[in-house]
């Protein structure tokens, strides 16, 4: 798909690099542009991706301290003065401890404050299940007038950072602390709420945010060896959820895996699901995430293949959901497998 | 021109008997917490605070945040004697399409400066818009009126550091100091006590009032003003269900509801 501009990933050396520096990127060249953004980060800038900001851009940087929930409401206070606010820290300490915040007075006032979720997923590795955050795409989709987005890779984190920066209300973007491969690049189309077609297929549809678009456009490599036409789709956005897209890959391709490094409750997987439910004719579809459990210390990669969440396992579910199209699936094995 | 102190009186009166008018229509509402805020909000509206009715988005005005959101019957009282909006609103109060939710909506209400439910939010979201404004170099000033239970939420006591850390003079916080809550005494529940030291101790200027009186609460407010460099806190001490001899200083009329009887024996006592 060369008018995607994406990086050939079975030719070429993939770079990798944490999505954290996207948004430092997309914080500072929003700054230089002369957006008049405000940058909030409690005591995490050494890792989040702020600090960058913080030395070019001091007067426009507020370190909060152990904060959270008065972080969140003080950047609530900000936007309703006008301004646009970024605000930063660990994943859970900004969906989870801040939730009602966010709610009561952020998303009841439809405020436009960015929440940014750093080291989030499975990325602060050994830190272990307490800081990795798995729950907060679905504790954030939950919120009426919030936006969710997961980039896929540095390139895209830059960009939806400059987008949320342009859309009035709230939005939750996910971040990620380990480096993870960058499969986009500037000429990748990006729009908030419009999933990209990386690769087409009519066998099956793989939708995938964050690190596991990269994990599905290697799944479907290995399955056209196979002689299976996989289709891969970039759902960045998780709220709204391009519906058109999903709704189209249930029709053409009739079977659906959803990958995420998240929960398998409530994320991208339960998106499609309820989307899907209440549109189109019944859709086999898997959902591949973390099932109904905490993290544990590890390095990223090391976690992604203890949570099967690599390429093999996306493949797998890809062929059992196959399976299941054509009739040949078990319910029960389909449930408890995985 | 700035009413007098008798004329305040009067207004704090009418806002009184809309109180009690507005929850006996809703049959709901927090009225004992209302009543001990009506002459602060009144001093606040008809005298410190510059604000333009007839232009509630004025981006020069005074902003107050009600984190004590429970006493949205006297802010919406308020608010529509002022001219916000039409007095005739008020019996709207908590009913299915109101302009008055039971809690402050600023999507709905003109004159509302902030959306609150959750308490002990308020001081953070006053310290925000404080920081913009000084980020703007604009003048205007920030008030948060909380309740004194809502101090044992832990938000409260980040978002006063926060406030003293930066210096933030353009920030006055008003303390409810009815000494009750929902399920009784403050004092038996988990103690406050001493209030006003805390406050000293995360430095902040502490002026203490009693705040039924117009005279008092305007001088702190003058007070709070002139103050460089250090947020105010107004420490109100106040009496729950004040002007109504039956409610005051029982814990009960929190949320209780009114008979049309009591309501009856009420406005008597605030004719």
């Amino acid at each position: 798909m060369a008018e995607m501009g994406l990086v050939d990933i079975n030719h070429s050396v993939v770079e990798t690099e944490a999505t954290n520096r996207g948004y430092e990127r997309g914080l500072i060249e929003l700054a230089d542009r002369g957006v008049d953004i405000i940058v909030m980060d409690a005591d995490l800038a050494g890792s989040s991706g702020t600090s960058g900001f913080r030395k070019r851009f001091p007067d426009r940087f507020l370190d909060i301290g152990l904060c959270e929930q008065d972080m969140i409401g003080t950047a609530a206070g900000m936007a309703l003065a006008g301004k646009c606010i970024f605000i930063t820290t660990h994943g859970m300490l900004a969906a989870g401890k801040a939730w009602d915040i966010i709610r009561s007075t952020i998303c009841y006032g439809a405020l436009n404050v960015n929440i940014c979720g750093a080291d989030a997923g499975l990325s602060a590795g050994g830190a272990g299940g307490s800081r990795q955050s798995l729950e907060d795409v679905a504790v954030m989709r939950t919120l009426p007038s919030m936006t969710v987005i997961v980039p896929a890779d540095a390139v895209e984190a830059k960009k939806a950072t400059m987008a949320a920066a342009r859309l009035p209300g709230p939005v939750y973007i996910r971040f990620a602390a380990a480096r993870v491969p960058i499969v986009t690049t500037d000429i990748t189309p990006f729009t908030v709420g419009q999933a990209g077609v990386y690769r087409q297929g009519d066998d099956a549809t793989i939708l995938a945010c964050g690190v596991m678009v990269y994990e599905a456009l290697k799944a479907a490599r290995q399955l056209e060896d196979e002689g299976l036409g996989v289709r891969v789709v970039n759902c960045h956005t998780i709220k709204p959820l391009d519906r058109a897209i999903v709704n189209r890959a249930a029709v053409e391709t009739g079977a659906l895996v959803t990958a995420e490094e998240g929960s398998t409750i409530g994320g991208l997987g339960g998106a499609v699901a309820e989307a899907l439910a209440q549109t189109v004719r019944p859709t086999p579809i898997r959902i591949v995430g973390i099932e109904d459990r905490f993290g544990e210390s590890g390095k990223h990669e090391q976690l992604l293949q203890h949570f099967g969440l690599t390429a093999r396992d996306i493949a797998a579910a890809t062929r059992e959901v196959l399976s299941r199209k054509r009739g040949n699936g078990s319910e029960t094995e389909s449930v408890t497998t995985g | 021109m700035s009413p007098t102190p008798i004329e305040l009186r009067d207004i704090a009166n009418v806002v009184r008997r809309d109180v009690l008018t507005m929850t006996l229509e809703a049959g709901a509402g927090h009225i004992g917490g209302s009543l001990s805020v009506v002459d602060i909000l009144s001093v606040l509206y008809w005298e410190a605070m510059r604000t333009n009715p007839e232009r509630p988005q004025w981006e020069d005005r005074d902003r107050l945040v009600l984190s004590k959101a429970h006493a949205s019957p006297a802010l919406y009282a308020a608010l529509a004697r002022r001219g916000y909006f039409d007095v005739k609103e008020l019996m709207t109060f908590r009913k299915l399409k109101s302009l008055l939710q039971g809690f402050p909506d600023m999507q709905r209400t003109p004159g509302i400066d902030a959306s609150v439910g959750s308490p002990g939010q308020g001081l953070s979201i006053a310290n925000g818009i404080a920081m913009a404004a000084r980020m703007d170099r604009k003048q205007f000033r920030v008030y948060c009126l909380m309740g004194d239970g809502e101090a044992h939420e832990g938000q409260v006591w980040e978002a006063a550091m926060t406030a003293a850390h930066h210096g933030l003079d353009n920030v006055c916080a008003i303390v409810d100091r009815n000494m009750m809550m929902g399920d009784g005494s403050t004092e038996d529940i988990v103690a406050l006590a001493p209030l006003v030291e805390k406050w000293r101790t995360f430095n902040w200027h502490v002026v203490e009032v009693d705040g039924h009186s117009i005279e008092q609460l305007s001088a702190a407010f003058k007070e709070a003003a002139s103050v460089k460099g250090r947020p105010t806190l107004v420490h109100a001490k106040t009496i729950k269900g004040k002007g109504v001899p039956f409610m005051e200083n029982k814990p009960e009329w929190h949320d209780r509801r009114l008979t049309e009887e009591l309501y009856e024996e009420a406005m008597k006592a605030l004719t």
